[in-house]
């Protein structure tokens, strides 16, 4: 029985074909864009998960507080000094720790000058620290060595023929200026896939200091656990060294330390609440295809006075009708949230294409968790169904000697 | 079949209706006793009543004040939905206007009754197509009401008001829309389906040449019988 009224609502939805285009249009546009920003959000969130899994669980991430850029652009006062670096490779649970300068430097390449963001890596036994990491892997060439002066890893994206930072792409063995003083291009980095990373510079941590002159002070100490120990109480562990060290209050710290996991959490948490105002704007749109529906349902249900009348002389029961129309109603909502995703899905689809073709980052792309396609569906029926239920129950109360009459 | 059990009876009906501060009395205290393979006519002019009186035999509209039984049954003050599955059942309607669903098919139209009564999807199409080849439309199933005449139209009405084998057909001007020979082909199948299938049949009319074909004709005046004649074209 259910199933034959399914059949008349496709038949008379068929029937108003532009009405119910219409209609279904203003439910689709805001699934569509449900599904195409929360798959895109969604993405991003598990690809920025995946850049702070290369950053490794088991560390722990010390730097200056209020660091809201790249390290290297900070503005606070407040910083890192080397003797920090002795503090934290002291603290128990630390296995080894190493500390990294960077910051934005002017870099000539050819005739052209960028300013890219200049990190000092440690070349003696902190370098593993680094290198133990997957993010610092080069696709030419070598990462930096011990006793290497005045040699340049430089980033994927910063590398590039097309699209990259330069003109010309840089290339083993060209010469780069930075600060003024010839350095030897002796690698070419992975794409990490953050144009922060992949446009970075990567310099050995003395001749950063010779060519900036910055003594002792550190921008970021990267701090790795004991095989098993747990990362969140060494942060906690180090936090209370440094303030002994530094001569701080708890709760007065000048500085962070901080677990991927919860960096990660961080990035998280505030990509969720970009996500929840998405969908805060998606739903009013929502609403507006909804009322939609009901409106057309409720012509529905007078043009088709006369056959409600029909129905209940020939035996319909008032649940009969009823279920009729809210069915109708319900594909509506059904048929805009199946085309919804479709378009959604293509939409955000070709957004992480075109992106991939320009920045050729996967930062930008689109995921479809199970949740987001069965929600929108779920939902758009949902809606449909409930816009319909109250023109229907008009529907379903009608007297059908009433109803028979109307013209 | 013998004719002596009643299958519609109403006594003393009245139907009020409120006209802003008047009332005016549709039917007052009528009094209508049908007979199981009965073929009656009711006539009158319009405003005597005879819509009010056949909403009421049709269980589609409730008295105001006395009683109507459906066999046994007093339906004088029943639910909407229970009178819907009773109806369903036991009356067949035929309408002036046809009446049939637009958008589905001349099968599907036969059907919609059966679906209303849970039929399963094969016994309702079987019956709706063998209900639909008696009335001579087997090969016009699978039109749509526009696509038909009305002639046609209306054979698919009885067709439908067949569908659930009801002991009672109910016609209300059913030859109103119809020319002349369509309209006799419409009164041929319901005599037929009186002398052969000993269905109760009820004909609402203005038309003295329809109603002569009645075993019985009831004239109302003013919401009451005036006067009960036999139809003179009425063999048997």
């Amino acid at each position: 029985m259910i199933s034959d009224y399914f059949g008349f609502a496709v038949g008379n939805l068929f029937h108003r074909r532009l009405r119910s285009w219409l209609t279904i249009i203003g439910i689709f546009i805001g699934i569509a864009a449900v599904v195409a920003l929360v798959s895109l959000s969604q993405g991003m969130q598990d690809a920025i998960g995946n850049i702070f899994a290369s950053l490794g669980s088991d560390r722990v991430l010390i730097t200056p507080k209020g660091m809201t850029g790249p390290p290297g652009t900070e503005t606070t006062s407040s910083r890192l000094y080397v003797t920090d670096l002795d503090v934290v490779k002291k603290t128990k649970g630390v296995k080894e720790a190493a500390g990294y300068l960077s910051r934005i430097l002017p870099a000539k390449f050819g005739s052209q000058t960028k300013y890219p963001l200049v990190a000092g890596l440690p070349t003696d036994a902190g370098l593993s620290v680094f290198t133990s990491l997957g993010q610092f892997a080069t696709v030419e060439g070598r990462m930096l060595k011990s006793g290497d002066k005045y040699k340049v890893i430089v980033g994927y994206q910063l590398a590039k023929e097309t699209g990259g930072t330069f003109k010309k792409p840089v290339t083993i063995g060209k010469s780069v200026y930075i600060n003024g003083y010839k350095f030897e291009v002796i690698g070419i980095r992975k794409p990490i896939g953050s144009a922060m990373f992949d446009t970075q510079v990567i310099i050995p941590l003395e001749t950063m200091r010779e060519i900036t002159g910055i003594q002792n002070e550190l921008s970021t100490i990267n701090a790795m656990a004991n095989a098993g120990a747990s990362p969140n109480a060494l942060a906690d562990a180090i936090k209370k060294d440094l303030r002994k060290s530094r001569g701080l209050k708890e709760g007065n710290e000048d500085f962070d330390a901080q677990t991927s996991e919860q960096l990660r959490q961080l990035v998280s948490s505030i990509i969720g609440i970009i996500q929840a105002v998405i969908i805060g704007i998606a739903a009013i749109s929502l609403l507006v295809g909804g009322i939609g529906i009901m409106n057309t349902m409720y012509t529905a249900v007078l043009e088709r006075t006369n056959e409600i009348g029909i129905m209940k002389a020939i035996g319909a029961k008032n649940s009969d009708v009823l279920l009729i129309f809210v069915i109708e109603s319900g594909m509506l909502g059904l048929v805009g949230g199946l085309l919804g995703v479709g378009t959604g899905v293509a939409l955000s689809k070709t957004v992480e294409f075109v992106a991939y073709l320009i920045w050729q980052t996967p930062l930008i792309s689109a995921n479809f968790p199970w949740w987001l396609i069965l929600g929108a569906l779920g939902f758009s029926f949902s809606i449909g169904t409930i816009s319909g239920i109250w023109p229907a129950y008009q529907a379903s109360k009608m007297q059908p000697v009433k109803a028979l009459r109307y013209e | 079949m013998k004719k002596n059990h009643t299958v519609i009876k109403l006594s003393d009906v009245w139907k009020i209706y409120k006209m802003g501060e008047i009332n005016v009395n549709a039917l007052s205290g009528l009094d209508l006793d049908v007979q199981h393979g009965e073929f009656i006519a009711i006539m009158g002019p319009s405003g005597s009543g005879k819509s009010t009186a056949m909403n009421l035999v049709g269980c589609l509209d409730l008295p105001s004040k006395g009683n109507i039984w459906l066999e046994d049954k007093n339906i004088a003050h029943m639910h909407e939905s229970s009178l819907a599955q009773i109806r369903g059942r036991k009356i067949g309607f035929v309408f002036q206007k046809f009446n049939l669903l637009g958008t589905l098919t001349a099968l599907e139209n036969v059907m919609l009754p059966m679906i209303f009564q849970g039929a399963s999807a094969e016994k309702r199409k079987k019956r709706a197509t063998e209900l639909l080849s008696l009335v001579g439309l087997g090969d016009r199933i699978n039109h749509k009401p526009s696509e038909m005449s009305g002639g046609q139209q209306q054979r698919v009405a009885i067709a439908r008001a067949l569908a659930n084998d009801p002991e009672v057909i109910l016609a209300d001007e059913p030859t109103g829309n119809l020319d002349s020979k369509s309209g006799d082909i419409i009164i041929n199948f319901l005599k037929d389906l009186h002398e052969k299938e000993n269905k109760t049949i009820i004909v609402v009319t203005h038309d003295q040449n329809i109603a002569e074909h009645a075993e019985k004709i009831y004239h109302l005046r003013d919401g009451k019988i005036l006067s009960i004649e036999k139809g003179r074209k009425h063999k048997r």
